[in-house]
């Protein structure tokens, strides 16, 4: 077991190199001198000189590389051209409402999915079940941008249920941190939802014609003790798996959720560095945002284990 | 003799079992959808026959106008036209949409036969579409455009980066699976060249799975576009795109919806109706989903 879990950590870092290669060669093929690129277009001659002498383009692009990983591994994410702050900074002023945003959503997504899919499963191929299904391709097809203005333009603009736009911290004024955040939550929900609504009920479907099943609703157990301790218990892996890979589905919708709803996170953060081509923020948020995604899908691996005892390494 | 006695009405009568759902063929939400694709591809070719301004003519004197005859939606806020705008933003989608679907399976097609097929390629292929697969597709693809710069070509070359290890893992998949088929052994028994087993031998196995890939590569670029040009990072925003009308529309959301509701609306039927072909596609060419579906 703790081999399996030291080999299943240590299969990540080449990985995580493959990406660093990737945001680094991303600069570095791009057509054009990366110092000037990096600098912006008033600088002059001197300050480009300067830039291309501190990233050390004067070197072997080997050395370079690993330059930049040292400097990575150092915690060193690099200087905003910006705000002329360090990015590690200006990632953590941004990161609480983006980690709040994220967190509901996933609390959300788990709380609404998973019964929606039992649901399909059990009353498979009745109404219930197609409304269900038809609901899941609705979400995956209609853009998260289009369902938050839907929303806005419906609760927020005629009903007036909640504020139009916005963030609040939580540790200024809870209640209006929520009716901010739940919006933002239910628009960003939408995709992942659909997403493993699907996928639980695929799964349960495949697990409800088992022998165990039959045998357990034979016995004259409970049919709701049937359907979440029998059958959703051996339909979990499937699920975790897919709200793991569904990760990187959640990133790219706090990107446009945060700038459809106003608020200042992470997302807002790239968009803002795309406009003030601020490349050494776009690329600190890409190897940010793909290590979180390695990282939530390493732990949902290793928590197999936990939920099928079954499986032995 | 069985067919001499069938009455000749019944040879005559139209295929309309296949409208059914499980009647065999394509059931009626799907046959709505391909309608709904084509119609949307219609409108996109013929746009200048179809719409009565130019997208991008600007009229200062109506701006924001309500829908009239002359204007069928109204207009935006430079007053040009939002049905044209609407109309001709069809077209950078499907070219993207299809142009990144063609691209990302003919490359992962390539990258996914070798790796399937030689083991000392297979791991180091594959720890490149981990990481790949790692880094999310709007970031990835938002950098690519911000560097590179915007244009409908570069657009589609970062929309089809993030898509290929998608279709390299299924193609891989395949190719793992007929490897050790008894024809292939005996392929490559009867000295048959390299390129000629991937090319006759494997590859066609792939091209079923594959049709149904392309679809949702499509669906996912086009939504994908779409949130590139809304964030300001797509195609030039002089060219009329659904994501570049929206990104406009946003501030004047509260004084007229129109102008992200019509665009979003195309988007959001162009995108469903494109899953919802290609889930049927998936349920005929793969019996082992269907029968889950059911």
């Amino acid at each position: 077991m703790r081999g399996y879990i030291t080999r299943r950590v240590l299969a990540t870092i080449p990985v995580l190199l493959v990406v660093a290669v990737f945001v680094f060669l991303l600069l570095r093929l791009t057509p054009g001198d990366p110092a000037a690129i990096i600098a912006g277009d008033t600088a002059t001659d001197a300050q480009i000189a300067a830039i291309r002498h501190n990233l050390g383009l004067d070197q072997p692009i080997v050395v370079q590389f690993a330059l930049w990983v040292g400097q990575l591994l150092h915690g060193n994410l690099g200087t905003s051209i910006l705000s002329g702050k360090t990015v590690a900074s200006l990632i953590a002023d941004r990161a609480p409402p983006t980690i709040w945003l994220a967190t509901i959503t996933m609390v959300l997504t788990i709380v609404v999915a998973v019964p929606m899919g039992v649901l399909a499963a059990w009353r498979h191929k009745t109404w219930v079940d197609h409304l269900i299904m038809s609901l899941s391709v609705l979400g995956f097809s209609v853009p998260v941008f289009v369902i938050g203005y839907l929303l806005i333009g419906l609760f927020a603009v005629d009903l007036h249920w909640f504020p139009v736009q916005g963030y609040t911290p939580p540790s200024q004024d809870f209640w209006a941190f929520l009716q901010k955040m739940i919006l933002p939550a239910i628009t960003l929900a939408s995709i992942y939802v659909a997403l493993i609504a699907r996928m639980t009920r695929a799964s349960l479907l495949d697990v409800l014609g088992e022998d165990y099943v039959r045998t357990a609703r034979a016995k004259g157990i409970a049919e709701r003790k049937v359907l979440f301790r029998h059958a959703l218990r051996n339909a979990a892996i499937p699920v975790m798996t897919v709200i793991g890979t569904g990760f990187a589905l959640l990133i790219s919708g706090v990107v446009v959720t945060e700038s459809v709803f106003n608020i200042p996170g992470l997302g807002r953060l790239t968009v803002d560095a795309i406009f003030s081509r601020d490349y050494p923020t776009i690329q600190a948020l890409i190897l940010l945002t793909s290590g979180i995604y390695i990282a939530v899908n390493l732990l949902i691996d290793l928590s197999y284990t936990l939920l099928d005892p079954r499986i032995r390494y | 003799m069985a067919s001499e006695t069938t009455p000749i009405r019944a040879r005559l009568r139209l295929p309309t079992h296949l409208l059914r759902p499980g009647g065999g063929g394509f059931g009626m939400v799907p046959m709505i959808a391909s309608v709904v694709l084509a119609l949307i591809v219609l409108a996109a070719l013929f746009a200048p026959f179809i719409t009565l301004h130019d997208p991008v003519q600007m009229s200062p004197a109506q701006r924001l106008k309500p829908p009239s005859a002359g204007f069928p939606l109204g207009t935006d806020a430079y007053g040009r036209d939002l049905m044209a705008r609407v109309i001709y933003g069809a077209r950078v989608s499907l070219i993207i949409g299809i142009g990144a679907s063609i691209c990302s399976v003919v490359i992962g097609l390539a990258i996914g036969l070798v790796s399937g097929f030689f083991r000392y390629a297979d791991a180091v292929v594959m720890r490149i579409m981990d990481g790949l697969m790692a880094m999310p597709s709007v970031l990835l693809a938002i950098a690519i455009v911000s560097l590179v710069g915007p244009s409908i070509w570069t657009v589609m070359f970062a929309i089809t980066i993030p898509e290929i290890p998608r279709v390299v893992r299924l193609v891989r998949s395949i190719v793992l699976a007929a490897r050790d088929e008894p024809y292939v052994e005996a392929a490559i028994a009867a000295g048959t060249s390299l390129p000629r087993i991937l090319w006759r031998h494997l590859m066609p196995n792939t091209f079923a799975p594959l049709s149904v890939q392309a679809t949702y590569v499509c669906a996912s670029a086009i939504l994908t576009e779409a949130i590139l040009s809304f964030l300001g990072a797509g195609v030039s925003t002089e060219t009329p795109t659904w994501g570049n009308i929206m990104a406009e529309g946003r501030m004047y959301f509260l004084i007229k919806p129109e102008l992200i509701f019509w665009p979003g609306l195309a988007l959001s039927l162009c995108i469903l109706s494109i899953n919802l072909i290609g889930d049927a596609a998936r349920d005929i060419l793969d019996p082992r989903m269907a029968r889950r579906k059911e």
